[in-house]
């Protein structure tokens, strides 16, 4: 990954930086310029809660070539307090045990290398809360 | 609006192709379609291909086919809507005729995946999803459709011997196409017990990776007896619809919001509703994927999907045949040829050529192609002339 198009996402990635629409209250994570309920154009920077649940998962045993070293691995999509919705992997548990509705929090972890003398790429992951 | 006919298809067998190039591929198809219909010569050629840059290293696709094809200089159009890039380049053929811009339309698809391997393959396809988002974090496109059918089981109920049942039928009808990549016929235990890809889904839930192409002529209906001697179909209705490109942002899990938004478009142009279909082309790249789809269309109600297939209610013989012609299942999915060859079976199928998988009666038939986990989808209405 070009480290341009990497660090770009830093507050995001880091720091699960969002926008919520000063107009109707929508919070967009990504940011966005324009929000996609109300079609407002101005946001207030806020932080993503870190806590969330289970809304539905899978156990990747056939990855992209970056994660052949990860496999098995769970990857779920969460429901952060709040709304937001992210697609994260599930760590720090054996994947047969994840369940829909189940709670989790995100956590700052490495989530790739890229190539030999590339960048470490960080990021959140989630864990059972 | 002038009324658009289909006159001529062109499709080889899909497979591995290595001793065979993307233009090879594709020039092969366009000139059965030409033979097809009895032209010899074109307007305007549209093509429908998702990412010949990432497998084969080639952009420009429109100069370069037209070159080949021996068609330079006429107008050559490439569009890409990821896995619903051929139904695109039909519904943007369909524009071309309807306008009256141009009269007789080269409309293909193509893919040509097995130059790379299965990682670089795995990524190429990948870019249909939220790449920042969504397979930054290791998501695949079997993992986010494992992840619907997931939701769906907890949702519905749906059990992996119903989800199955999906995969058999469309090996069955696809054992009955000598086009299909892989015609054999499989079990529910075979399914049930072939290599997990990303649980729920197995190997045998998921489409294949396939080189191919298929290729269309279209014209307008109040030529198409003097452009052809073959009996028109009508495209009576095009409907195009989008949604979020991550997954995780539908506000319900278990739906294909594009698709439903793309069919009420199509049936409201063909004045028809669901009732009025013989013939069924869905988007099967998943098990999970098929009864998504039959319940997005109306076919069926919410929830009901998932016994469709186990019950025989999409069979050749059933109350809505659902892939006659396999599927992307069986007869295979380059992604970008996909929704041009769902349209050549539903030609097929109108024109009564379908030998033994031939659907009885067939008078009006629908296609549903669909771009990466539902970002986006195309549905068309055919009719017999």
């Amino acid at each position: 990954m070009f480290s341009s198009r990497y660090w770009r996402e830093i507050p995001q990635r880091y720091r699960m930086e969002a926008a919520k629409c000063s107009g109707c209250g929508t919070v967009s994570f990504p940011p966005r310029l324009i929000c996609p309920k109300c079609k407002g154009r101005t946001f207030e920077k806020v932080r993503l809660p870190d806590q969330g649940k289970v809304l539905t998962y899978t156990v990747i045993h056939v990855p992209a070539t970056p994660f052949k070293d990860e496999v098995p691995f769970a990857i779920a999509v969460v429901e952060l307090d709040g709304g937001v919705r992210i697609t994260s992997q599930v760590v720090d548990c054996d994947p047969a045990t994840i369940r829909i509705g189940q709670r989790v929090r995100t956590e700052f972890r490495k989530l790739q290398e890229v190539g030999d003398a590339g960048v470490l790429c960080y990021g959140y992951k989630c864990v059972p809360a | 609006m002038r009324e658009v006919a289909i006159v001529g298809v062109g499709m080889t067998r899909w497979g591995e192709l290595w001793e065979k190039s993307l233009r090879d591929i594709y020039v092969e198809t366009a000139l059965l379609a030409m033979e097809d219909a009895g032209v010899d010569r074109i307007d305007s050629m549209v093509v429908g291909c998702m990412s010949s840059g990432l497998f084969v290293g080639q952009e420009h696709l429109g100069s370069v086919l037209a070159d080949y094809l021996g068609q330079a200089p006429v107008p050559a159009t490439r569009v890409e809507s990821a896995c619903a890039s051929g139904g695109l380049a039909i519904r943007t053929g369909f524009m071309e005729v309807a306008s009256g811009m141009s009269d007789i339309v080269l409309v293909s698809g193509v893919e040509k995946m097995t130059d790379v391997d299965g990682g670089d393959a795995t990524y190429a396809l990948g870019t249909a999803a939220d790449q920042e988002y969504e397979c930054y974090h290791g998501i695949t496109f079997p993992g986010l459709y494992a992840m619907m059918a997931r939701a769906y089981m907890h949702q519905y109920g749906l059990t992996r011997e119903e989800l199955a049942a999906v995969a058999v039928k469309n090996h069955e009808n696809g054992s009955k196409n000598p086009l299909a990549q892989f015609p054999m016929q499989v079990t529910i235990e075979q399914v049930i017990g072939s290599v997990l890809v990303a649980d729920p889904l197995r190997i045998l839930d998921c489409s294949p990776i396939t080189d191919g192409a298929a290729a269309i002529i279209l014209c307008p209906l109040d030529q198409a007896k003097k452009i052809s001697k073959n009996r028109p179909v009508k495209i009576i209705g095009s409907g195009h619809a989008t949604d979020s490109i991550a997954y995780h942002s539908r506000e319900d899990l278990t739906s294909l919001e594009a698709v439903a938004k793309a069919a009420e478009r199509a049936y409201k142009m063909a004045g028809v509703g669901p009732d009025a279909i013989d013939a069924v082309e869905v988007h099967d790249c998943f098990t999970i994927a098929e009864i998504l789809a039959i319940e997005a269309l109306g076919l069926v109600e919410r929830g009901k999907g998932r016994t469709a297939a186990s019950s025989g209610l999409t069979a050749i013989g059933g109350k809505i045949p659902v892939n006659p012609s396999g599927g992307l299942k069986s007869k295979g999915h380059p992604v970008g040829a996909t929704g041009v060859a769902q349209v050549i079976e539903l030609v097929k199928q109108l024109r009564g050529e379908c030998g033994e998988r031939q659907v009885k009666n067939a008078r009006r038939a629908l296609a549903q192609n669909m771009g990466g986990s539902g970002g986006s989808s195309i549905v068309h209405i055919l009719e017999v002339g």
